[in-house]
């Protein structure tokens, strides 16, 4: 039987379990309190962090230990923590549970981090969609600001820590760290060049973390049950449980909180196996952005940043988007490209022009309207899209483009030389 | 310390930080670009720099990649081409490519790097994208279409103008840059952002399918409209000026000029140039031959001579004429035994012009006001005085310095000033003293004008200013218009100059018009002859020229009703005199009147000329077109009066001659003398009570040519002739906006709207100069009463 839920959801079997009294109960803010009677050194903290090997649960997979320490807690002037609970990906939605139901765990994760880096101002930046996540989240601020444990000189303790909400107003780009910056300071959400990266020119051009909220909600628990216990949970440099968002052809789809290196298969039990007992197609296992894989590959595979990428995508953000043998795959793409060339904010020229384009080629194909030579085009301008931006949302597409191509060749023929789908004969739902 | 980089197998030295691209400019290597310039902030959007950087698996962008020692560039190497190429091609995919048709062919930064990156058929082959086009106002044509979000505009506006008026709106496809909520772009350098769209998405409106690029002819130029002499390339076809554009010249106008620059053009054409010679005979005008003209003026004037004296002639000659203008100028009538001869036609105290410098030049080069640490301005809107001036303030300000503004109005300027002294127009010399008494006494040196500064007392905004000039190293005290044309003007230089003496700073006067130094340095005044020598017998100043009614005047590009101070008393003087002789390029209906003949002069870009710009910098430059018409170039006219009254030393054949005579004259003569010496008087003048008249002009108000301009009358910052007072005020007065008042001077009296503005300060009120509406108030700055009709 596999563990779930011992982390990031570990108060979700309690009644209210977003409240400070349910979060206390099960151990929270032990951390934080003992941060400010004792002043842990925070050296220590992010020896710990380190150790942990907790790695970003935002996309990228950037080791958090690692991240904190290129902010010297010492450097005067004031510095930003900003939590992205953004949350745009297709496929993702395990931080809006957490906000619903544990905030006070990212609360107090921020805090620690906060301490660690000598930062006393921090906001989280949510979605703007997240009606509950947003109450929930405000409500525990408002409860940890009563408690004492967000304010100035906590506990008598001297140690500040101010932590502001912020709401997004729906757009997928607002995600990537320094458009949310952008975005937070009041601006336009477009995606700055790097470098200067976050940690040296961030929030109003001072030296600034970004996290994900997964990311922050772990670290309470990794330094009350300590690194090797977190570091345990998973396979080495793939620290603790994850959260999957498993969507698509399966009878339970939902959050399963589980530790990385799990097979996909005791992931697909747990979700309830394939819808109608159909076979499995294929899967997109980190978000919409990541490489599809095939059924065989899936079935073989340990859920982990590792072992993904060595088979030619990745953990991304942990959605994991499962389709059954009656997916009709240029139809899956088509709803992809519409995606990303909505979202493009549109600076770049490759993005900008090539999502529109790549979206309509995909478009004409799905209506029967492709023309000999259309994936060789679409394959040729993904190509020219990849790694020539400012960010990566444009690599974002193309590599699900190339990737369906590679992977569907014959899909996609058929439905350019006959006008229909090869999966179910029909031109469009 | 310098690294070494290679760019396309060649090895250089270079400064640590800089980006790759500029690194490639200066070693003329051609990186294909469109959002990058250099004179805005890098924004790495458009891609079409990726360039191949040895250890980078990806192309990278040339200009925001900055070089690192030992680091090895590909330009053109198959990763480089292939990234560029592509970036040619998406952005071409929804261009409409209807060159044919878009003013900016030929000119096209799109057209030209396509020709060298793009392909020659289209792999495209859906519908374009279409975009609806703004109305920017009455210069700035958009078909924003041909839009490739560069982003130039945007940034533009924020980094140069000091406004942000243009944005993107959108997202993804569906960006449009534009002004969000449909308006006429408000800056005084809008028009800039013509030249930095790297395609056709902004051009100028007036010049719309008027020529193509290739149809015409690029001649240098200096505009005529301030003294900071920016560089033109005028741009002519057929003997038609069709657009005026900046040459570069980093000193003085870097990449830009203003939008009075650019469109000031328009008026060339307009149909109140005279074209031809003009004599009034019994009250009719008739149109004669040029020779039937210049006899008649020289008889007429060997007449003035003959009945009264050659000193009952008054010669006002504009601030804008060429150093060879205002050198024959002054020569023809000193040849005549005549010295009343004035440009100072704004200016209304001139009791101190034994103190002014042989000619007035700034302390520091323009370039230099931007590392300037502390910066006061007292009596200037120089946003729309010197636009371009100003924007070396702004750029200062921005690189941390003080800007501290001493006025009689809150104006409206593109960033806010470290501190503004606000006061009645007439309070500003008590507001200079005090701070020069805060200035004397921290210094302890209280032994100059010692009466003087007693009888002030200090306020706590005097004290701020006087210490942020003692804290600056070397401030620089700039003396705007509203300095120079105040009654009370030689009193506010001499203290301007005393709080400089007091605070280790530099005095500069802002002035008038494009060519006032070449003015006083070819003797354009009163009091001196050319090069500044004292002539034997002071004569009458411009004011004196008006009290004393005399019997013949000539105006040399002047129209009065518009251009000078005390407009009233001007018309009245020209309205008794027997004779009025206008040298001009445009009459007016009251020209009409009070004028006897005219003699069409070339306007700007019709003739060939020097001007002397603010920092003392000659500047010549050649006629673009010949003049309209009959007209002739003013320095030919004179010339020929000057042969036909049978005057010594008028042979020249070239203007060049003229300015040869000018310079062998300056290394000759005494060397040039700074201003000075000051004397104070030991109280300041009483000031009158009620309410009293600033009068200034208004940007597009400042010279005939400009106000001609039909596009530029029809921008946002165009002014019209109203009275505008405080909040205050209007309520003490019981006027509401709109209302219709008699103002009235003495006997004098006109009618115009009230305008109410928080930018006003006590009994202060603005009437503008530069409308025929205003041109009948004595004083430009006395008081004056209002009453509701
Ligand atoms: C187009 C795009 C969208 C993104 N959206 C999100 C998002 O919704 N939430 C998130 O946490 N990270 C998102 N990221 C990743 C962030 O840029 C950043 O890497 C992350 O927040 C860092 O946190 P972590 O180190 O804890 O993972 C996105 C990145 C890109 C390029
Ligand atoms: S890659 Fe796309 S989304 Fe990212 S900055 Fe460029 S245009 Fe914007
Ligand atoms: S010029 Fe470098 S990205 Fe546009």
């Amino acid at each position: 039987m596999v563990k779930m839920n011992q982390v990031c959801y570990r108060t979700l079997d309690m009644p209210e379990p977003w409240r400070l009294a349910t979060y206390e109960a099960a151990g929270g803010y032990q951390v934080w309190r003992k941060i400010l009677q004792e002043g842990t050194p925070r050296d220590q903290i992010l020896e710990e962090m380190k150790k942990s090997s907790l790695r970003g649960r935002g996309g990228a997979g950037f080791p958090t230990g690692l991240k904190w320490s290129f902010l010297n807690p010492n450097t005067p002037g004031q510095k930003y923590l900003v939590c992205n609970s953004d949350e745009g990906e297709p496929g993702t939605c395990k931080d809006r549970d957490i906000l619903r139901f544990n905030p006070h765990q990212v609360i107090e994760g921020m805090a620690i981090a906060g301490y660690v880096m000598g930062v006393t101002v921090a906001y989280n930046y949510i979605r703007g969609e997240f009606y509950e996540p947003i109450e929930r989240f405000e409500a525990a601020l408002k409860e940890a600001r009563a408690a004492g444990l967000l304010g100035v000189n906590l506990q008598g303790s001297g140690v500040d820590f101010e932590l502001h909400m912020h709401i997004g107003a729906g757009a997928y780009i607002c995600g990537e760290e320094t458009a949310l910056l952008e975005s937070l300071e009041g601006k336009k959400g477009y995606p700055r060049f790097k470098p200067p990266f976050p940690a040296s020119y961030g929030l109003y051009g001072k030296p600034t973390t970004v996290n994900n909220t997964e990311s922050f909600a772990s670290v309470p628990v990794i330094l009350s049950k300590g690194p090797d216990w977190f570091l345990e949970e998973g396979i080495p440099n793939n620290g603790g449980p994850k959260i999957f968002c498993v969507s698509g052809h399966v009878n339970k789809p939902g959050n399963y909180e589980i530790p990385l290196g799990t097979p996909f298969k005791d992931l697909l039990e747990l979700a309830g196996g394939m819808r109608n007992g159909r076979p499995l197609k294929a899967v997109i296992p980190g978000g919409s952005s990541a490489p599809v894989l095939l059924a065989d590959t899936m079935m073989n595979i340990t859920m982990d940043y590792d072992a993904l990428a060595k088979a030619g995508s990745m953990l991304g953000s942990g959605a994991v988007i499962v389709m059954d043998d009656t997916t009709c795959m240029v139809r899956v793409l088509a709803r992809l490209a519409h995606f990303y060339s909505e979202e493009s904010c549109g600076q770049c020229s490759p993005c900008r022009e090539g999502s529109g384009w790549v979206a309509r080629i995909v478009h004409r194909i799905l209506h029967g309207e492709g023309k000999p030579g259309d994936l060789e085009l679409l394959d040729n301008v993904a190509g020219n899209m990849m790694g020539r931006t400012i960010c990566v949302l444009a690599d974002a597409l193309a590599m699900p483009v190339q990737s369906f191509i590679r992977c569907f060749r014959d899909e996609f023929e058929y439905f350019i030389q006959h006008g229909k789908s090869l999966v179910d004969g029909g031109k469009l739902r | 310390m310098k690294i070494e980089i290679e760019i396309d197998g060649k090895s250089f030295e270079v400064e640590p930080g800089k980006m790759i691209i500029e690194v490639a400019d200066a070693a003329g290597i051609v990186i294909p670009r469109f959002c990058y310039h250099k004179k805005l902030s890098v924004a790495a959007n458009c891609r079409m720099c990726l360039v191949d950087v040895e250890k980078s698996r990806k192309p990278l962008p040339a200009c925001a990649t900055p070089v690192t020692p030992g680091m090895v560039v590909r330009t053109r190497s198959k990763l480089a081409l292939d990234a560029q190429k592509a970036v040619m091609e998406f952005l071409l995919i929804n261009h409409p490519l209807d060159c044919p048709i878009c003013d900016q062919g030929g000119q096209c930064e799109l057209q030209d790097i396509a020709l060298g990156y793009g392909s020659d058929n289209s792999r495209y082959d859906q519908g374009k994208r279409s975009v609806k086009d703004k109305n920017l106002g009455p210069l700035i044509e958009t078909e924003m279409t041909r839009c490739i979000h560069c982003t130039r505009c945007v940034r533009f506006g924020r980094e140069i103008a000091g406004i942000s008026e243009m944005g993107s709106i959108g997202r993804g496809e569906d960006t449009e840059i534009g002004t969000y909520v449909e308006k006429s772009l408000t800056s005084e350098l809008s028009a800039n952002i013509i030249d930095l769209c790297p395609v056709g998405a902004l051009t100028n409106k007036p010049f719309r399918y008027r020529a193509r690029a290739w149809e015409l002819t690029q001649h240098s130029g200096v505009s005529p409209h301030d003294c900071v002499g920016s560089n033109l390339h005028i741009h002519t076809r057929r003997n038609a000026v069709m657009r005026v554009v900046p040459k570069e010249n980093e000193g003085i106008n870097e990449t830009w000029i203003s939008d009075r620059d650019r469109f000031s053009c328009e008026g060339l054409s307009s149909p109140e140039r005279v074209t031809s010679p003009q004599l009034k005979r019994h009250g009719q005008w008739e149109t004669v031959d040029w020779q039937t003209a210049l006899q008649t003026v020289v008889e007429a004037l060997q007449d003035v001579t003959e009945h009264h004296s050659a000193d009952r002639i008054g010669g006002i000659i504009s601030p804008n004429a060429t150093v060879e203008e205002l050198f024959l100028f002054q020569k023809l009538l000193r040849g005549m035994g005549c010295h009343n001869i004035d440009h100072r036609i704004t200016q209304t105290d001139f009791h101190y012009q034994q103190a002014m410098p042989t000619y007035p030049k700034l302390p520091v080069s323009i370039a230099d006001i931007e590392q300037q640490e502390l910066i006061v301005v007292i009596g200037g809107n120089t946003q729309h005085e010197q636009p371009l001036i100003h924007h070396r303030i702004r750029k200062a300000w921005d690189n941390g310095a003080k800007v501290i503004m001493i006025n009689p109005v809150d104006f409206e300027f593109n960033f806010t000033p470290t501190q503004t002294l606000l006061v009645e127009n007439r309070r500003l010399p008590e507001a200079l003293t005090g701070v020069t008494r805060c200035l004397a006494e921290s210094q302890q040196d209280t032994e100059i004008a010692k009466d003087l500064l007693q009888s002030v007392a200090v306020t706590p905004a005097h004290r701020e200013v006087a210490d942020a000039l003692l804290s600056a190293k070397a401030p620089l005290i700039l003396l705007g218009a509203g300095a120079q044309n105040h009654p009370q003007a030689g009193l506010m230089y001499a203290l301007a100059e005393r709080m400089a003496q007091l605070s280790n700073g530099n005095v500069g006067l802002l002035t008038a018009g494009a060519n006032a130094a070449g003015a006083w340095l070819v003797g354009a005044v009163p009091h001196r002859g050319p090069t500044g020598l004292n002539v034997s017998k002071p004569a009458l100043d411009v004011q004196r020229m008006w009290e004393s009614e005399l019997p013949a005047y000539v105006l040399f590009n002047v129209e009065p009703e518009h251009d000078c101070a005390n407009s009233a008393k001007a018309l009245k003087a020209l309205s008794q005199a027997a004779l009025v002789i206008c040298l001009t390029s445009y009459k007016t209906p009251a020209m009409e009147q009070y004028a006897d003949i005219i003699l069409p002069i070339a306007s700007f870009a019709e003739t060939p000329g020097t001007f002397i710009n603010v920092e003392g910098r000659w500047q010549s430059f050649q006629a673009a077109v010949i003049p309209k018409g009959e007209s002739r170039p003013g320095w030919k006219v004179l010339r020929v009066l000057g042969n036909l009254l049978s005057l010594d030393g008028f042979n020249y054949v070239v203007n060049t001659e003229v300015t040869d005579e000018l310079r062998s004259l300056a290394t000759t003569n005494t060397p040039e003398q700074p201003a000075g010496p000051w004397r104070y008087p030991s109280h300041l003048p009483t000031v009158s009570e009620g309410v009293e008249r600033f009068c200034y002009w208004p940007i597009y108000r400042s010279d005939s040519v400009v106000r001609h301009s039909q596009p530029l009358q029809k921008t946002p910052l165009s002014e019209t002739p109203v009275v505008t007072m405080s909040p205050q005020l209007a309520q003490r007065l019981g006027l509401e906006a709109g209302t219709e008042v008699k103002v009235s001077q003495g006997g004098d009296a006109v009618v115009l709207q009230v305008c109410i503005s928080h930018r006003m300060v006590g009994d202060t009120v603005g009437i503008a100069a530069g409308f025929l509406e205003t041109a009948g108030l004595a004083e430009s700055f006395g008081t004056v009463k209002i009453e509701r009709i």
